[in-house]
């Protein structure tokens, strides 16, 4: 059994950091020129010269390149309109108009900030030239480039991003399940009884039965960071021991919910679906795969009782920009606070009788 | 002859839902003796055992165990108790001399004490070559003989055992009986549920138990008298027939 704890979640952090990017490329890209000047056309050499884009074709009217995007050969149209490069000169103002295909709304999401990215290092770059044309008006210094901050960015690799929240999950789903499967199975052994007829104390049980999960939590922490730090060259640019700090209360939340859900359960099944019915709640809530701001309100309200959510916040502040205690330490009190509240439930509803 | 009450128990019921599983039995137990608790399946025997071990609030009545209350003192009854449930509950997983540390360790044993108990209770059970086996890999004979060893590491005033022999072979049964004279003899009392009757014949006092209720509670020798009957067997189908 001790191998499979430690080789399957290792085995999962490498497949899964690797398949679960956002990184779209080859987009099937074309444009509609009405404007036909330089600046159009550098505008488009930007797009061409992007690694995610994939030029398709020029169209002559809007109607033909909305038609070829609803036989599904094009994800995204550009249309430049007539006068843009004279309205950037004269008024600095204009209007671009792009559209995406949204059949998959999240790859459109994506598709459309590293359109709009490139488009506002275009302008940049049209402010620079400009700047020449019209020296008094711009105070802007030349070499100002802005050096957008997204983490879809192309300096910021994808793995990066999802190695450590990865690591998380695993780390929670692996303590989650084996601890509340754990009491339960004793329960089906009959050997809880036979606790249950000695004078151990409630805590000294729930301590005894807990800590091995506590310790097993830390290891996996351990070995999943080596792994991301030696594999896939994640940074660490906060303090390790803050991780470490933050981990430890943090599994006696995800604990305290095993030992709940245990003390609810009489079979070992009925424990595993239990676990698995928060697991995946709390994983599609965590802003791991898709970011909490883009959830509807609601569902941005009930992420700030999953505690995954907080893990995930943490680790990838302190590990990719280097955030110390001050920055973290509003999650990391909810974090203390579900830890009292949940074990205190634990604890008063493990029955030493019934 | 003056008789020490170490079980006193007062209408003791237990209702599950609708159900009652055990239904306002009186009865007392003397310190030394060893009790046979005897009835059907589902006659209502472990529920009340588990009332009387603390580990099953009862619904009304009043047990006394060792001198504390069920109800209220539970922790001090447990100290005062060895249970060995219907169904075996060492860990499967351990070693016999793991399952030993352990449960010694849970009673408080010191580290001395434990060594010493392992040795003798190996030795007894001439398990010497074994104790480093798992426990799940043992026949059921052995389990049984030592989950009730087990039970007597702390020297409990009264030991519970709930069908210590089911399913054991007769060679075996009959060591296990030994075992429990044995410490009979050093004023332990014994209270023990069984389906056997010819172990019924062994106990100092039986109870026989129907439906929830008690319906019969003397020697051997009386109750056979009073049926008017040869062996425990047929007091046991008198009693039960007139169920149907
Ligand atoms: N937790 C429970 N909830 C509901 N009913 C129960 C519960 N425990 C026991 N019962 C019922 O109470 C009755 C008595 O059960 P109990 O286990 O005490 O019988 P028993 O005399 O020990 O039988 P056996 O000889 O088979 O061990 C049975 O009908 C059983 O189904
Ligand atoms: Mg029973």
């Amino acid at each position: 059994m001790l191998p499979i704890i430690f080789v399957l979640p290792m085995v999962q952090l490498l497949i899964l950091s690797n398949a679960a990017s956002f990184e779209i490329k080859n987009i099937k890209f074309s444009y509609v020129d009405n404007d036909h000047s330089a600046a159009s056309r550098e505008l488009i050499s930007k797009f061409e010269a992007s690694q995610y884009f994939n030029i398709i074709e020029s169209f002559s009217s809007k109607k033909e390149a909305d038609f070829q995007m609803q036989t599904g050969k094009v994800d995204a149209i550009l249309e430049i309109p007539n006068h843009f490069e004279r309205d950037l000169i004269t008024e600095n103002f204009t209007n671009l108009s792009v559209s995406i295909n949204a059949i998959d709304g999240a790859a459109a999401g994506v598709e459309s900030v590293y359109i709009s990215q490139i488009i506002n290092g275009f302008n940049q770059k049209i402010q620079t030239q400009l700047y020449q044309y019209n020296e008094a008006s711009y105070i802007q210094p030349l070499n100002i480039v802005t050096i957008p901050s997204f983490w879809y960015n192309n300096t910021l690799n994808y793995k990066t991003f999802m190695v450590p929240g990865i690591l998380v999950l695993l780390v929670t789903m692996l303590t989650l399940f084996l601890s509340s499967m754990n009491i339960v199975r004793e329960k089906e052994m009959g050997t809880l009884e036979q606790i249950n007829v000695t004078p151990i104390q409630k805590y000294q049980f729930i301590i005894g039965k807990l800590f091995p999960f506590w310790v097993l939590g830390l290891v996996i922490l351990t070995v999943g960071l080596i792994i991301a730090i030696a594999v896939f060259s994640v940074p660490v640019l906060g303090n390790i021991g803050l991780i470490y700090f933050f981990t430890s209360v943090y599994l006696l939340v995800i604990l305290g919910i095993g030992l709940i859900i245990s003390n609810h359960s009489d079979t070992q099944q009925q424990a595993m679906f239990i676990a698995w019915f928060f697991s995946v709640i709390f994983i599609l809530m965590s802003g791991l795969f898709t970011p909490i701001e883009s959830m509807p309100q609601w569902a941005q309200n009930v992420t700030f009782l999953n505690p995954i959510r907080y893990f995930v916040e943490i680790i990838r502040m302190v590990m990719l920009k280097g955030a110390n205690f001050s920055d973290i330490s509003r999650p990391f009190f909810i974090v203390v606070f579900y830890a009292f509240a949940l074990n205190w439930i634990a604890v008063w509803s493990y029955r030493k009788v019934n | 002859m003056t008789k020490e009450k170490i079980i006193a128990v007062q209408n003791l019921s237990k209702q599950f839902g609708n159900f009652i599983a055990v239904n306002s039995i009186s009865f007392e137990v003397y310190k030394g003796e060893i009790f046979g608790f005897l009835g059907a399946n589902g006659a209502g025997k472990t529920t009340a055992m588990k009332m009387l071990i603390g580990i099953s609030k009862p619904t009304s009545g009043e047990a006394l165990v060792a001198g504390f209350d069920v109800k209220t003192n539970t922790e001090m009854v447990k100290r005062s108790i060895g249970y060995m449930s219907q169904k075996f509950s060492m860990y499967d997983d351990l070693t016999i001399k793991e399952n030993i540390t352990f449960f010694g360790g849970i009673y408080g044993l010191s580290r001395n004490q434990i060594k010493e108990k392992t040795e003798k209770l190996v030795s007894q059970l001439e398990l010497e070559d074994a104790v480093d086996k798992l426990v799940g890999s043992l026949p059921l004979g052995w389990k049984q003989k030592l989950s009730f060893s087990v039970a007597l590491l702390h020297e409990p005033k009264i030991v519970f055992l709930d069908e210590p022999t089911g399913g054991v072979d007769p060679i075996t049964r009959r060591q296990f009986w030994e075992m429990i004279y044995a410490e009979a003899d050093k004023g332990t009392t014994i209270f023990v549920t069984t389906h056997y009757m010819d172990e019924a014949e062994y106990c100092d006092r039986v109870s026989i138990m129907v439906e929830g209720s008690i319906e019969a509670l003397d020697t051997p020798k009386n109750l056979k008298k009073k049926y008017n009957v040869a062996s425990m067997n047929d007091v046991f189908l008198k009693l039960a027939r007139n169920v149907e």
